[in-house]
Order: C-alpha cells, then sequence, then structure tokens
C-alpha cells in the first residue's frame, strides 16, 4: 500500500522544484507564475492526502478554496503581464524598476 | 508490490519529472505544456485517493482554463528569450542546494517513522456506494457555505480586475452607443422639405 508519507515527500519534492524554478528563472515572468502553480499543486496535494487518510472531506473542502483563489491570482497576474508587455514590451524581472524599489 | 503501488510510482516520476522540465526548459510554451502534462498526472494521483471530484476538477478548470490562458498570453507576448536566461547558471547552484536543504528537512519531519503506514493505516476503500461529488456538496451548502460565498465573490473580483487592466480604449476606434440608438425619432432621421419645382428652360 501507499502510505501517507510517500504523498507527503512526493508534495515536498514538487514544492522544492517550484522553489528552484522561481530561482532559476528571476527573470522571466511568465515561468515565475508557472512555477507558482506547481508549489500550489503540491500544497493541494498534501491536504488531499491528509484527507485521505484521516478520513475527512475538510481536506478537499480547502483544496477547492485553494484552486479558486489560484485560479483569480493567475487570471490576475497574467492581465498584468499582458498590460506590463503593451506598455514595456518586456517582460524581464529586472527592468521593472520605474517605482524606484 | 501491488497494482496501487505501481501506479503511484509512475505518476510520481511523470509528474516530478514533467516540473522539472516546465522549470528548466527554454521555451516558455513548451513549459506551460509540460505544465500541463504534471497537472493531469496529478489528477491521476488524486484519483487514487479517491478525490474524484478534485480531480476533474483540475482537469477542467485548470488544464482547460487556467493553462489554456497562460498558452494564449505566452503565445501573445513575443519575448527575447535570450535575455530572460542569462543567470541560469548562475543560481542554479544556490537553488539546487536551497532545494535540498527543503527536500532533506521536509523528509525527516514527513518521513515513514511518523507519517508510514504503522502510524496512519491506510483507510479502507470506500466502495462504489461513495459519492464523493455529494459528500463534498453537502460539506460546501451547509457547513462551508459563508466561505462558499466568498470564493464567488473573489472569482468576481478577478474577472472585473481583469478586464479592467486589460482591456484599453483606442482613439478612432467605432463603437455603438445603445442610449443614443433607442434615443433616435422620426425626425431626427429623416427631414420633409418643400422646395419650389424648377420651371423648364
Amino acid at each position: 500500500m501507499v502510505s501517507l508519507s510517500d504523498y507527503l515527500i512526493l508534495g515536498a519534492v514538487l514544492f522544492a522544484i517550484g522553489v528552484v524554478g522561481v530561482f532559476l528563472n528571476r527573470k522571466n515572468l511568465v515561468v515565475l507564475l508557472m512555477a507558482i502553480e506547481l508549489m500550489l499543486l503540491a500544497v493541494n496535494m498534501n491536504f488531499i492526502a491528509f484527507s485521505h487518510f484521516l478520513g475527512s472531506a475538510s481536506g478537499q473542502i480547502f483544496v477547492f478554496f485553494i484552486l479558486t483563489v489560484a485560479a483569480a491570482e493567475s487570471a490576475i497576474g497574467l492581465a498584468i503581464l499582458v498590460v506590463l508587455f503593451r506598455n514595456r514590451q518586456t517582460i524581464n524581472v529586472d527592468e521593472l524598476d520605474e517605482l524606484r524599489g | 508490490m501491488s497494482f496501487q503501488v505501481a501506479i503511484f510510482y509512475l505518476f510520481a516520476a511523470i509528474l516530478l519529472s514533467s516540473a522539472a522540465m516546465v522549470v528548466t526548459i527554454r521555451n516558455p510554451v513548451k513549459a506551460a505544456l509540460f505544465l500541463v502534462l504534471a497537472f493531469v498526472t496529478a489528477a491521476g494521483l488524486w484519483i487514487l485517493l479517491e478525490a474524484e471530484f478534485l480531480a476533474i476538477v483540475l482537469v477542467l478548470v485548470y488544464v482547460g482554463a487556467v493553462m489554456v490562458l497562460f498558452l494564449f498570453v505566452v503565445m501573445m507576448i513575443d519575448v527575447n528569450l535570450a535575455a530572460l536566461r542569462e543567470g541560469f547558471v548562475r543560481y542554479l547552484p544556490l537553488g539546487a542546494i536551497v532545494a535540498l536543504i527543503m527536500v532533506v528537512e521536509m523528509s525527516v519531519a514527513l518521513g515513514p517513522r511518523r507519517f508510514g503506514l504503522a502510524r496512519v493505516p491506510a483507510p479502507a476503500p470506500l466502495g462504489s456506494h461513495y459519492d464523493n461529488t455529494r459528500v463534498l456538496g453537502k460539506l460546501l451548502y451547509t457547513v462551508y457555505v459563508y466561505p462558499f460565498e466568498l470564493a464567488a465573490v473573489i472569482l468576481l473580483v478577478a474577472i472585473i480586475a481583469a478586464i479592467a487592466l486589460a482591456m484599453r480604449r483606442r482613439p478612432g476606434t467605432k463603437y455603438q452607443d445603445a442610449g443614443r440608438q433607442v434615443d433616435v425619432t422620426a425626425q431626427a432621421r429623416l427631414r420633409i422639405i418643400k422646395m419650389p419645382s424648377e420651371p423648364k428652360a
């Protein structure tokens, strides 16, 4: 049988790949958003694994809400990206310094 | 090794390799397609965990809507890939070290010693009478009805924000003004004037 720790470690490795994605593609805004999606997927995997092994459906409800928020986040993120590209002709994070941050 | 375990390891291998391709591949379109593969494989794993409804939702909503949106945006914007890739090799060691530390830490905390089958036994299979969608629906509309409404509001905010951000009015575009169309009268469209007929030459 597959144990709970197998799923949790799978989620941990998936999350770590997402973190590596943020490190490697720190200039490309699109791939940064994809890395965030990977991390959210890892979190959802943990929620569903706990929900299955503890016999409570509440974990799945949480995944439902996380999916909702993640969809809203990527929609707004991509809209910002499109506006940004329209005004600056680039999605390089390093060149986005108009706020002097 | 049972069939379930074999399926788990197969799907886990596909999921992790496609996730690794997402963050390392050069072309963002291919990265988006590998992310689709990762989501579909994760849906397979969720079915293994008896969460059928969420697995289907992941495929329908994520692969069907969000990833199509990603693909649209990636194909619409024309980026200089070479400039975006610089620093890739420079940050690789740091990223690899951070990821390795995270994986080792979490494996220690979440390993089989604490979350193995001996400590958290696998639940009995739920059988064909179990309806995952019905269970989730009952919970959503009773215990979690208030958060559910809030989620709907969040989606509405996302719709309005995305449209407000991405819509632009170009100068000189022609569009219909429904108010003026309704307001128009016969007098404004057709004017009858009297004029004397011209005499014959």
